[in-house]
């Protein structure tokens, strides 16, 4: 009776997270990126994708986790947006899985800090847990204080 | 519930939309009567527009434009069925109404509804209007209540107890702001001729079955194939790149429809005559510009009228015809669009423009005195500076011709004025024809290349060994360069961009070269050290994302032929985030001559030159418009004449000492490399090719002229060293007779 959803998944420092499938457009492996002076450390830079010009979120910053080491390229995620396309930087990139809506959790209370805006619930699957990530507020940056 | 809504909104739109084009029309054909032209086609469009608009409104319950509509459309059917005659008045009145009904429109627009203005007055003088005999002899107030141009609020005094109660009622929603003239609705819509869809769709269904036969090659390899395909994906992605862009091209015209109107509001109120000449309305201009030039032209118009154009009496003194001549003009050249805007009015009266900029502070009473005729003309684009005698209602609304050059400048357009006393003055726009792609200068800065648009580009600096660790001083800290006598105001790219040096293990700037590049932001000027600066490109600006908007530095990013990504620099914005261009002196005068210290001599840039090792020459460093190199190579020949093609256009170049008399003349010998001074007069470029360009000083130029001989206008000693003075002019009527005469014709 429950409704099934498919989700990328990928790494970000150990964590399991999944996205819906429908919003991704592209997955890369490392891009080359010219820097943005100024902007949010979020913002790890600008990639040339086709033609377009794409901004690249990195997800560990943006989670609040720990840099990635610097010996490790990361993965392009380019989703869409209203805002056109978007890439988040991934550690590594998983599987496409469908998964049955009735695995889904709340976010447990105990978990605190940027997860706690940016995660919507728990999928408990066999092996691991899977952070459902909401996508527009993973895209729309904090103002800068 | 939802699909109602959904349905009602879009035939809403569709209203809007069909309203605003209808009511254009409308004003046009009127327009056309009043003109003694248009006939029954005409009158019968007119009539069309208000009985759709009537029936449209009511049909979606806007019963106060419906009965407006209805009122106009009795006195329409009157004038249509030849009971009536058409009058000054009743065109006046029949174009308030249009206002009064796009006032309604842009209410349903903002809020939904049809606001809460009745227009009882205009119903009444529309009622009036169908029974001539009875209309009481009131032309004065019927003329000052059409005249709709800036939203008469006026209650009519016969009616004060219907028109009270409205106004207090939320005049916020009755009148939306004047600045958003036309709904937004309108704006955002465009039409494109079906042809060219269809050729659009065309090209899209090529491009498929491009796809499909590369596609199908990476299963089964075929080189041959692969490169045919690739071959026509190319072609066709370039026709649909240009298909595209021409999707989004409007005529120019579609602008200049609303000046008939304008010109007609506006010398009514003064009481002028002028007539309207507009040619090449089909000229074509990407949208984007096409929004950004409405405001500047509209603005240009009303002042052409009101400060140019002389009432017919004075006109009749002056032996001109009563009514004046406003023309306006497109047309395309070399890769720009130019718009001239034209009238045979009394011209700008230079020593009124600078008394006043004495009286008003902006400049002292000698640097007046020593301002050219065209400087002293350039006044006219200082912020601050009305040159209206009187404050009319047309002039002195917000718009300063200042802000009209900032908009075109915004653009990346350019503004000139040229005025002859009692004969009229000249605005010539030049603008680019897309906003897509624009010449930038590539710079490299903490490892990272920016571009910079030429538009704001004004020169090059390159300090080197003493100069580099001398040349920079500093006032509070503050860094600044001394350019030619002026103090300028310095900015590090890198330090204000946050990045890191280039190379950490060597200390920053003592032990180099120092390039500054001097830029032009709002009027002033400043300098941006840059590590390195490359060359100049076409580039294609592209958006940043939303995470990036709020970094008022950068304009954009582009692609650089090898697939990296660079910013843009937002050259305003940057200036205002490195406080060099701070607010506090917007006062001041920032033309060239101007920013001069304030002596008794008037000193002169020159640019230095040789032609030989012995003989030094000098140009005026204003006559010089750019500065290049070419190589022998690029050198073709076209009517017995040396050229290179340069930006798009054919260069024709003259060597400089074969044309100037004396021991000089001996030819200098032959280079790989030309140094090529870039001379432009009357829109007409040429270039001179000298020996080696020496240097640019600024001196009090006594010129002695008894040492004139062909080509040389005079000596003058600079750094201890005689010096020529060359006769440009003079040499390239010499070198290439006529050239300039052909443009004057």
């Amino acid at each position: 009776m429950s409704t099934t959803a498919q989700f990328c998944t990928f790494y970000v420092d150990g964590l399991f997270f999944g996205i819906d499938v429908l919003r991704v457009q592209e997955v890369l492996r490392f891009q080359e990126m010219t820097g943005v002076p100024l902007a949010s450390p979020m913002v790890s830079g600008l990639i040339n994708l086709r033609g377009q010009i794409v901004t690249a979120i990195d997800l560990r910053r943006r989670l609040a986790l720990p840099d990635r080491p610097a010996d490790q390229l990361p993965m392009n995620v380019v989703v869409r947006s209203d805002d056109g396309a978007i890439s988040l930087l991934a550690d590594e990139i998983g599987d496409v899985i469908e998964i049955d809506g009735s695995t889904l959790e709340a976010l447990p209370a105990s978990v605190r800090g940027a997860a706690r805006e940016l995660v919507t619930g728990v999928h408990k699957l066999k092996s691991s847990l899977l952070l459902v990530l909401d996508l527009d507020r993973a895209l729309s940056l904090p103002e800068p204080s | 519930m939802s699909l109602t809504d959904t349905l009602q909104k879009e035939l809403v739109n569709d209203l809007l939309l069909e309203s605003h084009e209808g009511l254009d029309r409308f004003d046009r054909e009127l327009l056309a009567m009043e003109a003694g032209g248009g006939g029954s086609e005409a009158m019968n469009t007119v009539f069309r527009v208000i009985h759709t608009l009537k029936g449209t409104a009511g049909c979606l319950g806007f019963g106060r434009i419906e009965k407006t509509a209805h009122c106009g459309e009795n006195l329409l059917s009157l004038l249509r069925d030849g009971k009536l005659t058409t009058t000054p008045e009743m065109i006046s009145t029949l174009l308030s109404l249009s206002d009064a009904l796009r006032g309604m429109l842009r209410c349903i627009e903002a809020g939904g509804t049809d606001g809460t203005n009745d227009h009882p007055e205009l119903k009444a003088k529309l009622e009036a209007l169908q029974n001539p005999d009875a209309l009481p002899a009131a032309p004065a107030a019927v003329v000052n209540e059409a005249f709709g141009l800036f939203e008469d609020e006026a209650p009519a005094p016969t009616l004060p107890a219907t028109i009270a109660p409205p106004v207090p009622a939320g005049p916020a929603t009755t009148v939306p702001n004047e600045s958003s003239t036309r709904s937004s609705v309108a704006d955002n819509a465009i039409r494109v001729d079906v042809g060219q869809l269809d050729k659009v769709m065309n090209l899209v269904g090529e491009l498929v079955l491009a796809r499909n036969q590369i596609v199908a090659n990476t299963t089964v390899f075929d080189q041959a194939a692969l490169m045919t395909a690739s071959q026509r994906l190319n072609s066709i992605t370039t026709e649909l790149q240009e298909s595209v862009m021409k999707t989004r091209m409007q005529p120019i015209g579609s602008v200049w429809a609303k000046f008939p109107r304008v010109v007609r509001d506006v010398s009514h109120e003064l009481g002028k005559k002028v007539r309207l000449i507009m040619d090449g309305q089909s000229t074509e201009l990407d949208r984007t510009i096409i929004e950004a030039i409405k405001d500047p032209l509209t603005h240009i118009v009303r002042n052409s009228i009101d400060h140019g154009i002389e009432s017919p009496e004075k006109r009749r003194d002056a032996g001109k015809a009563e009514e004046g001549l406003l023309s306006l003009r497109a047309y395309h050249e070399g890769g720009q669009v130019n718009i001239e805007i034209m009238d045979d009015g009394a011209g700008i009266n230079l020593a009124r423009v600078k008394a006043k900029a004495v009286s008003q502070n902006l400049i002292t009473a000698e640097q007046s005195a020593r301002l050219s005729e065209r400087e002293a003309v350039n006044l006219i684009f200082l912020p601050g500076l009305s040159t209206a005698e009187k404050v009319s209602n047309v002039s002195g609304r917000g718009v300063g011709m200042d802000v009209v050059k900032t908009n075109i400048e915004k653009i990346g357009g350019s503004i000139d004025l040229q005025t002859q006393p009692g004969q009229g003055t000249t605005l010539k726009i030049k603008i680019p024809l897309t906003l897509a792609i624009i010449p930038a200068l590539i710079v490299k800065s903490g490892g990272n290349r920016y571009a910079i648009p030429q538009v704001s580009l004004l020169e090059l600096v390159r300090l080197e060994g003493d100069q580099a660790r001398t040349g920079i001083e500093r006032v509070y800290g503050a860094p600044v360069y001394r350019l030619r006598g002026e103090l300028l105001p310095l900015a590090h790219l890198r330090e204000q961009l946050k990045t890191p040096p280039r190379d950490s293990l060597r200390s920053t700037v003592d032990d180099e070269a120092i390039n500054i590049v001097v830029l032009q932001a709002d009027g002033r000027r400043f300098g941006l050290i840059v590590d390195e600066i490359s060359d100049t490109e076409e580039i294609v600006v592209k958006p940043l994302g939303k995470q990036l908007k709020g970094i008022t530095c950068f304009a954009g990013a582009t692609i650089m032929g090898d697939g990296r990504v660079a910013l843009i620099i937002d050259v305003l914005g940057l200036a205002q985030y490195a406080n060099v261009a701070a607010a506090a002196n917007s006062r001041a005068l920032d033309l060239d001559v101007i920013h001069n210290p304030v002596d008794q001599q008037p000193r002169q840039s020159l640019l230095l030159f040789s032609l030989s090792e012995s003989q030094q020459l000098a140009v005026p460093l204003s006559e010089a418009v750019r500065l290049e190199e070419f190589t022998a190579a690029q050198v073709e020949r076209a009517g017995g004449q040396e050229v290179v093609q340069y930006r798009g256009q054919i260069l024709p170049l003259i060597r400089v000492a074969n044309h100037i008399a004396g021991p000089a003349a001996a030819p200098s010998k032959a280079r790989d490399m030309l140094q090529v001074i870039v001379y432009c007069e009357s829109g007409k470029q040429v270039g001179l090719i000298v020996d080696c360009i020496n240097d640019i000083v600024e001196e009090v130029v006594t010129v002695r002229s008894d040492a004139a001989t062909n080509g040389i206008l005079g000596s003058i000693v600079i750094h201890g060293k005689v010096t020529d003075l060359l006769d440009v002019p003079g040499v390239v009527r010499s070198a290439i007779p006529g050239l300039f005469d052909r443009s004057a014709a």
